[in-house]
């Protein structure tokens, strides 16, 4: 896909890679709106991006909340035109330090579905649709290793991103007749405010940067031939 | 069965065969052996908007300010309405507080500058918000409901009067005729060999209870068809192949957009056309539809596409047989002839369109 002149909405944007991927679409020519739950980080982000000379909106809001998944995604529509591609980046580790299944309280790990699962299936039903019928668009979905891998105290988030990488499979087949393609993408391990909840004792130094990271994740948005469904990996050649 | 549950493939359809006069009770679920391979299906991709907003004037008078459409520029139509809120029929709401321009309404932390009072009505007006872009939106969708009557039994979510494609937020009332149609029949119908197009339309206040202002409606509605749409009617049309227009917003679009200087043309507009029996389609064949009765307005454009005997006939059906009104009800389907009796021409009344000639 062509990124230039594309209409993109990127959650959980007012940071680490939702931010870099902000960045590397408007620097790319696409309009950008752009959704996280903190207003300031997320206004100086946008703010950041116009300063560059890209086009970005700030849009204050939880994807989490079944009573937002419209209002974002009408409101990006009318901030940028009809949305080509989605980026279901926002997500939650929920309480940390992370524990044991057996010490997880069954609303933490609904919470944890909700934004991490529920949220995008939700805001993808309302923007996929109008995908579906302009018979294009692009749903990029972030996943983690941990959606594959049992790591222990991992659980919650874990369960959410193993299920997210399935929704991206159903979804890719339900729709590609339609000309609506979706991606899971691993971003690997990166030096952010998520990973340094998770893992507090974690060397910065070992950890990629999110916008080298965000750079292959748009070269791979960018890849027409990567096959619908796929989950694919971000990591450093 | 959730009575709100959005794509029905149960939900009625009441079929009008206009030149035969027959009618058919089906479902939505029945649509795409309906139609014929060729067929051309346009919808209104547009969102609904949560476009009624609670406030007091500066002299603290309640009002409910209903937007009627998408702005031009930072101008937003709107009908003003007196204290109370959509449990109260419209015809009996209290009328609003005259305003002038230079009037500020308050919503909360927004507020509203009435900036033109209409001389049809003090109650059309346009008005300027404080605020633009993000922030404004995300005002209205903080502070706004959606439009609704006092036939809903209880307050209706913002997910409720949405189609499944929806994209911009330009209608202030649902495009209802939509609102049926999932996936899966949507789906199947591309799979039969129906095209399927789009173009947004801003759907409009269908009543104000003000019987000058409800005589005035349809106000003018702003459309954007975009060029693929114009291609693939202009192909249907100059192929023999039957557009079908899937609501009354869809027919005004592009009945209204036929008929600028230049004919039908990609792009944004603004159409005033009011659809009555004598209006002779040029583009359109068919329509899905609600259902509508004697005295609607939406019952008047029908009459373009059948018989006046054949909609009384299919109003009185539909009355007998339990056939819901109103934007969460079921449907009617208006076509010349259905496709297995059809020879797929369209009307014989209807040239082959070239986009690009005089109206």
């Amino acid at each position: 896909m062509n990124l230039r002149d594309t209409a993109s909405l990127v959650t959980g944007a007012s940071r680490g890679l939702g931010r870099a991927l902000a960045e590397i679409l408007a620097a790319a020519g696409s309009r950008v709106v752009m959704v996280a739950r903190e207003r300031q980080p997320l206004e100086e982000a946008a703010a950041a991006i116009r300063a560059a000379g890209g086009i970005a909106h700030a849009l204050v809001a939880d994807v989490g909340d079944i009573h937002s998944v419209h209002p974002i995604a009408a409101q990006a529509a009318a901030l940028v035109g009809p949305i080509d591609i989605l980026v279901n980046n926002a997500s939650t580790l929920g309480p940390t330090p992370l524990r044991l299944l057996l010490d997880t309280e069954c609303e933490d790990l609904t919470r944890v579905l909700e934004v991490n699962l529920v949220g995008p299936f939700r805001l993808t039903k309302v923007v996929a649709g109008s995908m579906a019928l302009r018979g294009r668009g692009l749903v990029v979905n972030i996943s983690s290793d941990a959606s594959v891998e049992a790591y222990p105290t991992w659980g919650a988030y874990s369960i959410s991103k193993a299920a997210l990488d399935h929704l991206t499979r159903i979804w890719a087949v339900e729709l590609a007749e339609a000309g609506v393609r979706f991606l899971s993408i691993d971003p690997g391990e990166m030096n952010t405010r998520m990973h340094a909840d998770a893992l507090p004792e974690a060397d910065p130094a070992t950890l990629a940067d999110p916008a080298e990271v965000a750079a292959r994740i748009a070269a791979m948005m960018a890849t027409p031939a990567l096959a619908s469904g796929a989950r694919l990996q971000a990591v450093s050649p | 069965m959730n009575a709100f549950e959005r794509a029905r493939d149960d939900a009625r359809m009441l079929v009008l065969e206009a030149r035969k006069g027959r009618l058919h009770d089906r479902t939505v679920g029945d649509l795409p052996e309906l139609l014929a391979p060729g067929d051309l299906l346009v919808l209104n991709d547009a969102a609904t908007l949560p476009a009624s907003l609670s406030g007091v004037t500066g002299s603290g008078e309640a009002v409910e300010l209903r937007l009627a459409g998408p702005p031009q520029g930072e101008r937003w139509p709107a009908v003003l309405f007196g204290a109370g809120d959509w449990r109260t029929r419209t015809e009996d709401r209290a009328a609003p507080p005259v305003v002038a321009p230079g009037e500020r309404i308050h919503f909360g932390e927004l507020t509203a500058d009435v900036v033109a009072v209409a001389l049809l009505s003090p109650r059309l007006v346009e008005v300027r918000f404080d605020r633009a872009g993000e922030a404004l939106w995300s005002a209205l969708y903080a502070i706004g409901r959606p439009v609704q009557y006092a036939y809903h039994e209880q307050d209706l979510a913002l997910w409720t009067v949405q189609t499944a494609y929806a994209g911009r937020p330009w209608a202030v009332e649902m495009p209802s005729a939509g609102r049926p149609l999932g996936w899966r029949v949507l789906g199947a119908l591309r799979r039969r060999g129906v095209e399927l197009a789009w173009l947004t339309h801003a759907a409009g206040l269908s009543s104000t209870g003000d019987p000058v202002l409800d005589a005035a409606l349809p106000l003018p509605e702003q459309y954007d068809i975009p060029e693929r749409t114009v291609q693939a009617v202009t192909r249907a049309r100059n192929e023999g192949r039957r557009v079908l227009a899937v609501g009354t917003t869809v027919v005004r679009a592009l009945e209204g957009a036929a008929r600028q200087p230049g004919g039908l043309r990609a792009g944004a507009g603004t159409t005033a056309l009011v659809i009555t029996e004598h209006m002779r389609p040029r583009v359109i064949d068919g329509l899905v539809t609600g259902i509508h009765a004697p005295g609607e307005s939406h019952y008047r454009l029908l009459g373009a596409f059948a018989p006046a005997a054949t909609l009384a006939a299919a109003a009185r059906h539909a009355a007998r047989r339990g056939y819901r009104p109103h934007e969460l009800g079921d449907l009617a389907l208006i076509v010349p002839a259905l496709a297995v009796d059809a020879g797929l021409r369209p009307s014989a009344r209807l040239p082959a369109l070239d986009h690009a000639s005089p109206a």
